[in-house]
């Protein structure tokens, strides 16, 4: 690990100038924020983040962490805690997905330590990515090619990917923001601002070092995430390589609302399969106002992947994440969903 | 196992260097409440690896310790403390061998720099067990039902089940498992420690 300097501001103006002072004060330095640590201690001993400035928000953002629900809204602070939420009775009676989504995610341990903004903003599991002796990674060194295309990529994205990059994006709880329309809160140098959650995770395009849109020294502060017909009926269906403590081969958040049989509105997002958070929207449009079944729901797991681009060997991806929304649709469907 | 308990309990016999109470102050607080940013932190050039002061609390007793910066709290805890009852297995967050309660969660030490671990209190496998002698029913569940092999992934195994227990999420053996899927145990001693958790679940009585 690279050594750094540490600071843990007591309020956020500080670690808001904090942040950016050390951006402009020398352009080979590097200031990263510090939440739950999961992800970057352990890139940092990886040697994969490098840098020259730790600044710890365990003590200036303690405010954001608070979980409210006024029949509307569902405020989610940014700080608060993976298992605090997993486990928050409103969350689980009233928006089931979000609460599924978090707590088959990661261990107990990191569950306890990881904070919903950082789970949002998890770095790829990608193995080339993770390992510096590989030269060829254009998140790590931009321009430097891909070794995972050609490469060993039975882990990768079908969906969302390009020539310079096929990184999965490996986290679960934005599958459910993505699924229940959520947005962010924002707080930087330039003041607070808000936008969709869809927004924030960027594909990779010609520029895969680019992952989100958040601006220098910003941080996101709360999630919020608008109450619907669909959001009781809502679930998360996980498919990995062993039952638990594992990340998703596929997996889809599914929001649904009905009349009878009938669709009246339907959310579909999917995970381990594409670079960012990802909505099916083109599925989610074929099942509006049809019955579902086994057969609209196959017909829309055809149509999620009809961009799929698969790799060496990553083709079975397709079907099991083909299969796993049409389990995921027909288990949402048999809900017994109260209204709230 | 045992022959290193009394090593790792006794506050007067520490493996290595540690510092109690009074301040080395080396190194200027990072941050004070009223003062600037700019003013409270080290400049760009000064000596990175110059050491950072840390209290914590460990099983109850404070502890005073200068310290690099990158060391884990994992690290702080064996090297400096001389408590090495946390085991290093992945050092990644991947194997669970390395937890503690932290304000009275279980967390991983591994990936949890020391620094930030100012003002938390910790407890250890040497630090579970009430005064009086008696084993901690963990503890003693794992004995009962031979709970491990190797016994290197045991004490964090026993307070990730403890922690199990408290949470509410030991109600049945499928929960369990779900909800100790953060330790592995390479000896598989996965049916014994479900059902020593099982056992201590009622014991302890939360």
């Amino acid at each position: 690990m690279q050594p750094f300097h540490y600071s843990r501001p007591v309020s956020l103006a500080e670690t808001i100038v904090s942040g950016t002072q050390k951006h402009s004060r020398n352009a080979e330095a590097t200031a990263t924020f510090l939440a739950g640590g999961t992800t970057l201690i352990d890139l940092m001993k990886l040697d994969v983040m490098r840098p020259s400035h730790v600044v710890d928000l365990n003590s200036s953002a303690r405010e954001f962490s608070a979980i409210r629900f006024d029949g509307s809204t569902l405020r989610l602070g940014a700080f608060a805690k993976m298992a605090t939420v997993a486990d928050h009775p409103d969350v689980i009676s009233h928006f089931p997905v979000i609460a599924q989504s978090l707590s088959l995610a990661a261990s107990a341990q990191l569950r306890n330590m990881a904070t919903l903004g950082g789970n949002l903003l998890q770095r790829t599991r990608c193995a080339y990515f993770r390992d510096p002796s590989w030269a060829a990674c254009n998140k790590r060194s931009p321009g430097s090619g891909c070794a995972a295309i050609g490469g060993v990529n039975r882990q990768h994205a079908v969906l969302g990917t390009s020539k310079h990059c096929i990184a999965t994006y490996h986290g679960d709880f934005a599958q459910a923001l993505m699924a229940l329309d959520a947005a962010i809160m924002l707080i930087g140098p330039d003041g607070a601002r808000s936008m969709p959650f869809a927004s924030l995770h960027l594909q990779p395009g010609n520029t895969p070092h680019l992952e989100t849109s958040l601006r220098p020294g910003e941080i996101i502060t709360e999630i919020l995430v608008p109450d619907g017909p669909w959001t009781r009926r809502s679930r998360y269906v996980k498919v990995r390589d062993r039952q638990s403590y594992e990340f998703a081969v596929a997996s889809v958040a599914v929001a649904l609302a009905l009349e009878g049989s009938m669709v009246t509105d339907v959310r579909i997002a999917l995970g381990g399969l594409a670079t960012t958070p990802w909505r099916a929207v083109d599925a989610e449009d074929l099942l509006r106002g049809r019955r579902l079944n086994e057969a609209s729901a196959t017909e829309a797991a055809r149509t999620a992947f009809a961009g799929a681009v698969a790799q060496a060997h990553n083709a079975f991806k397709i079907s099991v994440g083909q299969s796993a929304i049409v389990r995921a649709l027909l288990e949402t469907a048999a809900m017994e969903a109260h209204r709230g | 196992m045992t022959d290193t308990r009394d090593i790792c309990t006794s506050p007067s016999t520490p493996r290595r260097r540690f510092l109690i109470g009074s301040a080395l102050t080396g190194a200027a607080p990072l941050i004070a409440r009223s003062e600037p940013v700019a003013a409270a932190e080290p400049a760009d050039t000064s000596d990175l690896r110059k050491p950072t002061s840390v209290d914590i609390h460990v099983n109850g007793r404070p502890f005073h310790l200068e310290l690099d910066t990158r060391l884990t709290l994992l690290d702080a805890l064996r090297e400096e403390i001389g408590l090495t009852g946390a085991k290093k297995g992945c050092d990644h967050g991947q194997c669970g061998a390395c937890t503690v309660l932290i304000d009275g969660r279980r967390e991983l030490s591994c990936l949890t720099l020391a620094v930030s671990a100012q003002g938390r209190d910790v407890v250890t496998i040497e630090g579970l067990d009430g005064g009086g002698g008696d084993l901690h029913p963990m503890k003693q569940a794992f004995i009962d039902h031979d709970a491990f092999q190797c016994g290197y992934c045991t004490p964090g195994q026993i307070l990730s089940a403890v922690s199990c227990v408290r949470e509410g999420h030991a109600g049945s053996p499928e929960e369990i498992r779900e909800y100790m899927s953060g330790n592995i145990c390479r000896c598989a001693a996965y049916p014994n420690i479900v059902a020593a958790i099982s056992q201590a679940s009622e014991q302890m009585g939360e």
